[in-house]
């Protein structure tokens, strides 16, 4: 089925999800199964005095109740670390149950194991634990100062690390003299990652077996590694975690929390199978949260608005613990991303992350792109003012040329390729950018509602990861993806991935790139993933990786494949292999295609043939680990029109208008789905949503009444169009597109809100834009 | 203390004794495996637990399975019709309105609701039926336009 790549297939996930066959891990059940409930601490700091468990363990069909103190005379290892080490990074430990101390509300301090869901969760109202409340500290940069209470005795002043990136002596010297300077001072709001279903884990355990452990993951080889490692001191192969139906993730199901590691200690302490699956609440407030930045940032120009230097400093909120990839969301997924569309001659970043008495921070969607973007695109706002151009002339005027791929950046990156004119100016034809300016202009005449567009040209670098490019940043670990590609012998086939989708449409889009390489019915190809027994390793899905590091894998394999029944067929056709090519299902001689041997004869003789050539094994399997040159550089121009009532400062998102390049398409329909999901995401971020915690650390956004996400009727359909620039270093030319919408729509939102308000002399505003937000800086700017 | 309630599920009767306190959506799913029915909050605002009681979408983690009785409950998993999708399921296919497929089940009954109440709605009319009803993955715009699709297939 040649030609099947880039076309829109429909996708083969959705009939068990439209008929609720499909099943996710808290559908799941096993016999004996007992149900945890896991106390949690109400206290956002506070020493842990005594816990008493008699009640809870009298209650009815309470089987167990276990405490830290039974987790460490175990002897297992009770703990999830950090995956990403940066130097002098402080890392505390982090036991899946606290004994001494609490660090924020919802850290697990003792688990009750039940018969049932409800009784579990009755007993677990019954564990008396005695707490001597501390003073809290929940903000990014107020944890650093002096005189804060200290979450951690290893981190003095709450700090976890402070690292810098670039050149500071030469950022300096930018300003020095530079005819624009502008600055702003921003927070890059908390956000809580909520996928609709919330985390679950079905542990059981057997001496035969191991443990089995079916979980709500974007990566099960990772989960298996550091619960073998570090959580349960089991080997590594006597684990099996499979990932069932998994219903989003948006980063929170990539980390290694305590709780799956307490469902899996509970089954192997009881002998019977265990279920943990997170209310709402429960998940809202230990998934790992997002973002949670405090950043000043200035930039230098000359006086023609060319970017002579940009500087930042940024406090990150790593929260209580350190997640798994938790050090490398600010450092080497932000600071090298600051060099945005731009050919920025200098740069400095220096980042310190903090402990605060929340849930901890790690990668959400984007991770830490969508902040890099959001800061350098308020940046070229401003720029544009102070220079006195339009918002989309600044841009252009320092747009990296489309000849100058290569592009080395000051912060490390070197651009493979882009054409960033060329998307800026598809996206002002399609929104008839100059029209919408004048609209803009009527609208203020006329004293009718506020008109604001809202521009972002964005960058993205995914496909993580080269080893060579992480490793010279300071990386533990190459992030490689495997696959092996097995061809049955009456030639259908089956690929295993070491990608693991939750929504994103591999059964698919992996099928299409056999279906094309090989020329074999869609049909006919069987994908795999989810299932550390089935897979041999993988690194699993986020960073917009599975298709350039995943689906590479697979079309390097395919290569494999074909040049070894290139092989067989020579030796039927009695020439040598290098005088045949593979098109059409077939291997043929070059130049006379009636010499030719079908796919499906030397499939079957792969492995039945008795007279195989000197040098070939039997079989048709190959396996690649495919470690990518670079990372891979997403580009896009994305456009907004708001609508502001002057009266109630409501704001009305008119028009969304994107334009994208992941360069190839392996399947436009879900490249869509994929934009327009990212664009919601970050559009909630910009308008609604925000993780907000008290100076207790009480999380006062735990539910939907408080935490408030982008619904159906506040949203446009989004008007989406795309580019095309190849990947130069890939076999497929894909980028990945998985977060491209949030990394431009937060920024987009905002600049549309604040060109908006321009008249009030409004440059800057925090997300959410709450109406209330917007009417106090209108009735201010009144007052200016 | 057990109640027994009958009721009519996906066109079966059942009749079985319940814990007076047991949410409807457990009752579905742990007494009658019907998994389908997804649990997403827990304060009725994200719409994973829809399903159709005597025909109106209701959310079932709102209500106890008590409250159920003598009604007549649609879930996904009775939507289909002697094997054929029903028209929202092949539009939802049809259209990419799906992609974690964790909302869809609720999503597709609570739009059977709209489009029993309004045979051709509009993209307003639509958005504003399905704002119980939270999807994190497609952005809505997928699912709007499978809506309209569904609705436009059913006039034709």
């Amino acid at each position: 089925m040649s030609g099947v790549l880039g076309t829109s297939v429909k996708r083969r996930e959705d009939p068990e999800l439209i008929t609720g066959r499909g099943k996710y891990t808290d559908d799941l059940t096993l016999p004996g199964m007992l149900h945890a409930a896991i106390v949690r601490s109400p206290h956002g700091h506070a020493k842990i005095r005594s816990i008493d468990i008699a009640a809870a363990s009298a209650a009815p069909g309470v089987v167990a109740v276990y405490t830290g103190k039974d987790v460490i005379a175990s002897g297992v290892g009770g703990v999830v670390p950090t995956g990403w080490l940066l130097p002098n990074l402080k890392t505390p430990a982090h036991p899946i149950l606290a004994t001494e101390k609490v660090r924020h509300v919802g850290d697990g301090v003792a688990v009750v194991v039940g018969e049932g869901r409800y009784q579990a969760r009755d007993a677990a109202e019954l564990v008396e634990v005695d707490y001597e409340p501390l003073d809290a500290t929940v903000d990014a940069k107020g944890a650093t100062a002096e005189g804060q209470p200290q979450i951690h005795e290893e981190a003095p002043n709450n700090v976890a690390f402070d690292w810098d990136l670039g050149d500071k002596a030469a950022a300096d010297s930018a300003f020095e003299g530079a005819a624009h300077t502008v600055a702003v001072d921003l927070r890059n709001s908390r956000i809580i990652p909520f996928a609709i279903e919330p985390r679950a884990a079905l542990a059981s355990y057997d001496e035969a077996s191991g443990l089995t452990l079916r979980m709500t993951s974007q990566n099960p080889h990772l989960h298996r590694l550091l619960m073998s490692l570090a959580s349960l001191n089991l080997p590594e192969h006597r684990i099996r975690v499979i990932a069932p139906e998994v219903g989003g993730g948006f980063g929170s199901k990539i980390h290694h929390y305590p709780d799956e590691a307490i469902a899996s200690w509970c089954a192997m302490q009881c002998g019977r199978p265990v279920k943990w699956a997170a209310t709402r609440s429960e998940t809202n407030a230990t998934d790992a949260h997002g973002r949670d930045h405090v950043t000043h940032a200035e930039m230098a120009l000359d006086g023609d608005g060319k970017i002579l230097g940009l500087r930042v400093e940024t406090y990150a909120a790593m929260g209580a613990y350190l997640s798994t990839f938790a050090p490398c969301v600010p450092t080497y997924l932000h600071g090298t991303l600051l060099s945005g569309q731009y050919d920025m001659p200098a740069i400095h970043i220096r980042v310190i992350g903090s402990f605060t008495n929340t849930a901890p921070v790690d990668a959400v969607r984007g991770a830490g792109r969508p902040e890099a973007t959001y800061l350098v695109e308020r940046l070229m706002d401003l720029a544009a003012i102070e220079s006195g151009l339009d918002p989309t002339e600044v841009r252009r005027r320092n747009f990296v040329p489309a000849d100058a791929f290569p592009y080395q950046t000051q912060v490390a990156l070197a651009y493979d390729s882009g054409n960033y004119e060329v998307a800026l100016d598809k996206a002002l034809a399609n929104s008839g950018y100059a029209d919408l300016r004048s609209q803009q202009a009527e609208r203020l005449a006329s004293g009718g509602k506020l008109l604001g567009i809202g521009v972002c040209a964005y960058i993205e670098a995914c496909g993580i990861a080269p080893s060579a490019v992480v490793g010279s940043l300071g990386a533990q670990a190459g992030l490689y993806e495997s696959a092996k590609v097995r061809v049955h012998p009456t030639g259908t086939v089956t690929v295993f991935s070491g990608s693991s989708a939750h929504g994103q449409g591999h059964e698919t889009t992996f099928a299409q790139i056999v279906a094309d390489r090989l020329g074999v019915p869609m049909e006919n190809v069987a994908v795999v993933e989810g299932d550390t027994d089935e897979v041999q390793f993988g690194m699993g899905t986020y960073g917009s990786r599975s298709a350039a590091v995943g689906g590479s894998a697979i079309a390097k394999s395919l290569d494999k494949i074909i040049a070894k029944g290139a092989k067989l067929a020579a030796h039927v056709l009695e020439v040598a292999d290098t005088d045949l090519e593979f098109h059409d299902n077939q291997w043929s001689v070059k130049g006379s295609p009636d010499k030719s041997v079908a796919w499906g004869d030397v499939c079957l003789q792969a492995y039945l043939a008795h007279n195989m050539p000197a040098d070939v094994e039997p079989g048709l399997e190959e396996t690649t680990f495919y470690d990518p040159a670079n990372f891979t550089y997403p580009f896009g121009a994305h456009i907004a029109l708001v609508e502001i009532d002057r009266e109630t400062g409501e704001i009305e998102l008119l028009r969304y208008v994107a334009v994208d390049d992941c360069g190839e398409q392996i399947n436009p329909m879900i490249v869509e789905g994929q934009v327009h999901g990212g664009i919601a995401y970050g559009i909630g971020q910009a308008l609604w949503e925000e993780a907000v915690y008290d100076e207790h650390g009480q999380l006062l956004t735990s539910t939907l009444l408080d935490y408030a996400l982008p619904k159906a009727h506040n949203l446009p359909s989004f008007e989406l169009d795309h580019t095309i620039t190849p990947c130069p270093h890939n076999p497929l030319g894909v980028k990945g597109i998985g977060e491209a919408g949030t990394i431009a729509a937060p920024v987009t939102i905002v600049n549309a809100v604040v060109d908006a308000l321009r008249p009030f002399g409004v440059k800057h505003l925090d997300m959410p834009l709450t109406p209330e937000k917007i009417w106090r800086a209108m009735k201010n700017g009144e007052d200016v | 203390m057990a109640t027994r309630i009958d009721l009519e599920v996906n066109g079966e009767r059942h009749e079985r004794d319940v814990e007076p306190r047991q949410l409807l959506v457990h009752f579905l799913r742990e007494e009658l495996g019907l998994t389908g029915t997804n649990v997403g909050c827990e304060t009725s605002l994200c719409g994973a637990c829809t399903v159709l009681m005597d025909g109106q979408a209701v959310k079932s983690c709102t209500q106890l399975a008590v409250q159920a009785d003598g009604t007549s409950i649609t879930t996904i998993e009775g939507l289909q019709t002697n094997g054929e999708y029903h028209p929202l399921q092949q539009a939802f296919w049809d259209c990419h309105g799906l992609q974690c497929g964790y909302c869809t089940p609720g999503m597709i009954l609570a739009a059977a609701d709209l489009l029993e109440r309004n045979a051709s709605p509009t993209e307003r009319e639509v958005r504003d039926a399905l704002k119980g009803n939270l999807c994190r993955c497609t952005g809505y715009h997928n699912i709007v336009k499978s809506v309209l699709a569904a609705a436009a297939g059913g006039e034709s």
